[in-house]
Formats: structure tokens, sequence, C-alpha cells
């Protein structure tokens, strides 16, 4: 192949990372942003996802677009679950205190990934895509499910967007966000928002793992790199700005793909781990973040 | 101050010191090998404490350090053929060195954004360990054979690979650092650093210059903690990747958070206590990682404070 059409497959395949790490990304965002929690266990939410998915769609037999569909709806509705026990047990116990709920997220991180590891194995394991039909490009085939993919994620970040920004449920989510003490003044149940909030959030993740799994197969460790590629995308983004957060996770889904084309994976890392760590030391409020000034 | 006469707190030290000596004959040979682990890992611990107890800085990221001393050592060892004391000692001028530079960078951050900002920088320096494998064997690791494991004062050499030296080598590194840290915490310096602690603000304002402190205690930090990583490299003979990971800087947050921070002997009851609860529990099971996640959970809810610091809170007030 060319130069021109191996970028353009390195940037297809940046555009499929920068669809799925969005939606990842934006869970943590909002996490963080209303409820001012680390969630370090995020990436295991996102590994829960693709299990479930895997065990939905195994349970179910017939067409697989039969078991993917009912994965993508089950499999992010129990991690909902699960985060929202989590909140209920020990978050909302520890009264969201920053320190206090980094330590416990750690500690949920090694709970899931055990427990991942105990009941599902240590093997990868494949979901079949629900359909496997190929767009034939001039110079190669590209699969048309990454590229429903990256549709399926637009559309989610849209909702999302509206949501937030044009309902009573995005008005009061924004408000707790603003102040929480005025909030609960005015009758908002600061309590049930943010239960709701980490649950939303941990299924976001879900519904991106689930999308992925046909693509890169599920297994018990794959939470680990979303996780590091989601914080990335929220520092660089801004902390809690959802615009800045999308458009950080197309650039670094983007510059992933190109750059781990062309150099070694380990030295992109480096790089971008390397980046982001001066972005927040020398600019906390994140490249796009302006609402902190 | 809470204790007027010192010397109360000093033979309880002491008095540690020799019960940890003498069980150097008492142990099976099984336990006798844990316990020198668990004295190393104890001193990486302490050097997390200093940061995470005293100054009440949170890092997520004390590998890199601890590493930097297992890696200092280990490699001046195995591709330089440096003896023992002089790798030993660039171990810890390799901790001291890179927590000088992280210091620098990370303390214009404060609070969760301190955390993200070493979590990163270790993440940074656990790749670059696995980008350039051919110096540091990668996942895989170096062993440091045994002949090159051997010092000589004068005319005795004493082999570290020989359980007894092994031991007794853990323990003196372990009591010169626990006297150290004993008397950084009762010092002026130490006192400042508490104060940091309480209200960083009103430090200021008083006259002390709280970034100098703070810097100062990271050094410090890192250099402790990198004395553990290279007498790790030196006593147990193995580099490798993994004491970089992740997992590697949230341990010793684990181990002070359950021994007690900013206590003087919680980092060692909670290494101790740790290790032993993994020991016995890895015959029911092999689910290690789950002990250590619900002991996380189960620790921040129900004791903040750590076995030590309940112990402090409820009968010796005047433990350090």
């Amino acid at each position: 192949m060319r130069f021109g059409p191996h970028l353009l497959l390195a940037a297809l395949e940046g555009l499929v990372t920068s669809a799925v790490l969005a939606l990842t990304a934006l869970g943590l965002s909002l996490v963080f942003g209303v409820m001012r929690v680390v969630n370090v266990a995020h990436g295991e939410f996102f590994m829960l996802g693709a299990v479930l998915a895997w065990a939905v769609s195994t349970a179910i037999s017939g067409h697989p677009a039969i078991g993917f569909v009912a994965a993508l709806v089950i499999a992010p509705l129990l991690v909902g679950l699960v985060a929202l026990l989590a909140e209920r047990l020990v978050l909302r116990r520890l009264n969201y205190n920053p320190e206090g709920t980094i330590v416990a997220t750690i500690g949920m991180l090694y709970i899931i990934q055990q427990l991942a590891l105990t009941f599902y194995g240590p093997e990868a394991r494949p979901v079949e895509p629900p359909f496997s039909y190929r767009i034939l490009l001039p110079w190669f085939g590209y699969s048309g499910y990454k590229l429903a993919v990256v549709a399926a994620s637009a559309i989610l970040l849209v909702i999302t967007w509206l949501v937030l920004t044009r309902t009573k449920i995005g008005l009061i989510m924004r408000a707790t966000q603003y102040d929480r003490e005025t909030a609960q003044a005015f009758g908002i149940p600061v309590e049930r928002v943010y239960a709701g909030v980490f649950a939303v959030g941990a299924m976001l993740a879900a519904i991106a793992a689930v999308l992925i799994v046909p693509i890169s197969q599920a297994h018990y460790l794959m939470g680990q790199d979303p996780l590091l590629l989601s914080f990335i995308v929220v520092i660089i983004g801004g902390l809690g700005s959802l615009r800045g957060t999308v458009v950080a996770a197309v650039l670094i889904g983007l510059s992933d793909g190109i750059v781990s084309m062309f150099f070694s994976p380990t030295l992109a890392k480096i790089i971008a781990t390397l980046i982001v760590a001066m972005v927040l030391v020398f600019r906390p409020q994140g490249l796009f973040g302006a609402t902190s000034r | 101050m809470r204790d007027a006469s010192p010397a109360r707190t000093y033979a309880l030290h002491i008095g540690v010191i020799a019960l940890l000596f003498a069980l150097n004959f008492i142990l099976p040979d099984y336990h006798q090998s844990l316990f020198a682990r668990i004295m190393a890992l104890a001193v990486f611990a302490m050097g997390y404490n200093l940061l995470f107890g005293y100054v009440g800085l949170l890092s997520l990221g004390h590998a890199m350090f601890f590493s930097a001393g297992l890696y200092g050592a280990g490699l001046t060892v195995y591709h330089l053929g440096w003896g023992v004391p002089e790798a030993f000692v660039a171990g810890i001028a390799c901790g001291a060195l890179l927590a000088l530079v992280i210091g620098l960078l990370a303390l214009r951050t404060s609070g969760v954004a301190f955390m993200i900002v070493t979590m990163m920088f270790a993440q940074v320096f656990y790749l670059l360990i696995l980008y350039f494998a051919a110096w540091t064997g990668g996942d895989q690791g170096l062993v440091i054979q045994q002949a090159s494991r051997v010092v000589s004062i004068g005319a005795a050499s004493f082999d570290l690979t020989d359980p007894t030296v092994r031991y007794v080598a853990a323990l003196a590194l372990f009591s010169v650092v626990l006297l150290i840290t004993l008397a950084v915490v009762r010092s002026r310096f130490g006192r400042v650093l508490v104060a940091i602690r309480e209200n960083e603000e009103r430090t200021r304002m008083l006259g002390y210059d709280t970034v100098a402190n703070k810097l100062a205690a990271v050094v410090a930090s890192g250099a402790i903690c990198a004395a553990s990583g290279a007498a790790y490299a030196l006593l147990f003979g193995y580099v490798g990747s993994n004491f970089a990971s992740i997992q590697y800087s949230i341990l010793p947050l684990l181990w002070v958070l359950l021994g007690g921070a900013a206590t003087t002997l919680g980092p060692l009851v909670g290494t101790l206590f740790m290790y032993y609860v993994t020991d016995i529990t890895s015959g029911f099971t092999s689910a290690y990682l789950l002990i250590v996640g619900v002991a996380l959970i189960l620790l921040v809810l129900f004791a903040p404070k750590g076995i030590m610091g309940s112990i402090r809170e409820r009968w010796l007030g005047w433990l350090p």
C-alpha cells in the first residue's frame, strides 16, 4: 500500500478508537464533573460491560444480531446496577471525600478485576458482530460494523448533550455540579442525583465496551488502557466540559491510531502520557477548559 | 508536644529492633526469608508514609522511586559490574534525583491533580523500562548472579544470598530508616510538615517556605523508597518491570493505611499484617488482589486511622 491509503486506514482506525474513547471518557467526565469523584474503577466498568456482553451473546442462540442487541441492552443495565450498589454501599458512606473515594475505587478496581479473572478466566473471547458487511474502498475493503460504531457513538453523544442542556434532568445535574449546597437548599435530591450520575457514567463505559467487543475481544485486563486514555482525554479536554471531552477524544484517538501505525505503540503511549502530565502541571484547566476561569 | 521525655519513645523503637533481631534466631527458614522481605518493603512503606502521613500528599506514583532504586542498583551491578555498596548508593542517588525532578513539577499541583500527575509520571517510568528492554530486560527482568552480591569489608566477606546475612542486612536498613524517620518526625522540620498537612495557608502565613519544605519531603521520601528498592534488588537478586507497575504504587498506600498513617511503626505493622494475611489466605484462594481490594475499601470505610493510629487514639497517646 502507498502512503495515502495507509494514512486513510490509520485515520479510520483512529476514528473508531475516538468514538469508543469519547463515550468512556464522557462517563468519567460526568462523574468527576458532578460528583468531584475520580473513579479509578471506571476502566473496570468498561471491562465488565465487555465480559457481560460475551456472556449474554453466547447465552442467546440464533442470529448474532439478536445476541448483540440483547447484550447492548442487558450488559449496560447490569453494570449500572453494580455501580449503583457501589455508590450506595461505599461512596456515599465516605461522603464523597476526594481522597477516600480514590482509595475506595482502587479497591473496587481490584475486586472487579479479580472476580472477572475467577469467573470469566484469563482467555480473550470474541463476540460476533451483528452484521459483517464490508464497504469497498478503491484501495481496501473496510468493515461496515466499525463505521456503524462511530455512528452509534456520535448519536449517543448527541443524546447526552441534549439531555444535559435541554431537559429538566440535565438542569438538575448542572445545578448540582455548580453548587451542591445551594442545589440541596432548593430541594434537589442531591444524593439521588449522585447515585444516578455514577450509574450513568458506568453505563456509558459499558455501552462503549459492548460496541467495541466485536472488534477487539473481551479480556479481564482490557479496562486498563481505556482508563488511562479516558483520564488523558478528560484532562486535555478540561475536567467536566463535554465539548472539550469530545474534541480531545477525537484528537487523542486519531493521533493514537496514526502514531501507533508508524511508530512503536509503547513510545506513542510514553509521549502521550508525558504530554498529559505536563498539561496537568502547567495548564490544570485543560487545553479547552475555559469554564474554570 | 505530647511527650516531654523522649526516653520512652526511643526505648520502644529500640525494643522493636531488638525483637526483630531476636526473631532471626527463632524463626523457621521460610518465615525468616519472609521477614527479610517484609522489612525491606516496610522501608518502602516508611518512605511513603513520610509524604502521605506527615505532609498529607497522596502520591499514586511511588513505584517509580522504588524502581529507580531497584534499577539504579540492579543495572549498575549487572552492566557495569559495580560492587554492592556503590550500587546501593547509586540506587539511592537515582531515586533522590528523580524525586527532585518529579517534585519540582508535581508540587505545582495539589489534591486530585497531584495524585493523577504522580500516577502519570510513574506510568511513563514504567513504559520507559519496557521500551528500553534491551538494557532493563523488560517484563522478563534481570537476575543478578550470586557472585556479584558479595560484600567484602576488609578481610571479611558477606554473601547476601545467605539467609542470615540477608536478614541482618534488611534489619540494619530497616533500623536506620526507622530511627531517621523518628528523628525527622520529632525535629523542627517534621513539625513544619505536619503543620503543612493541617493548614498550608496558615503555615505559609507564619513565615515558613511551604514549597521548599514539601520539596524536601518529596526528595527524602523518594530517597528512602529508592533505598528500599536498591536493597531489594541486591538482597533478592531480581529486577523486574512489575515493580514499577501501578500496583506497586498502591501497595505502600495500602500498607500505610493499614498500619496507620503518620505513625512511625505503622508501616512495619501494615506490611507485616498484609503479608501474613496474603500468605495465610493464599492457602485457600489465588485471588490475592480480591483481598487487597476488600482491605482497601474496609479500611477507608471503617478504620481510616489504621492499626497503630487506633491504638494511639484509644490507649497510648504518646506514640510517635
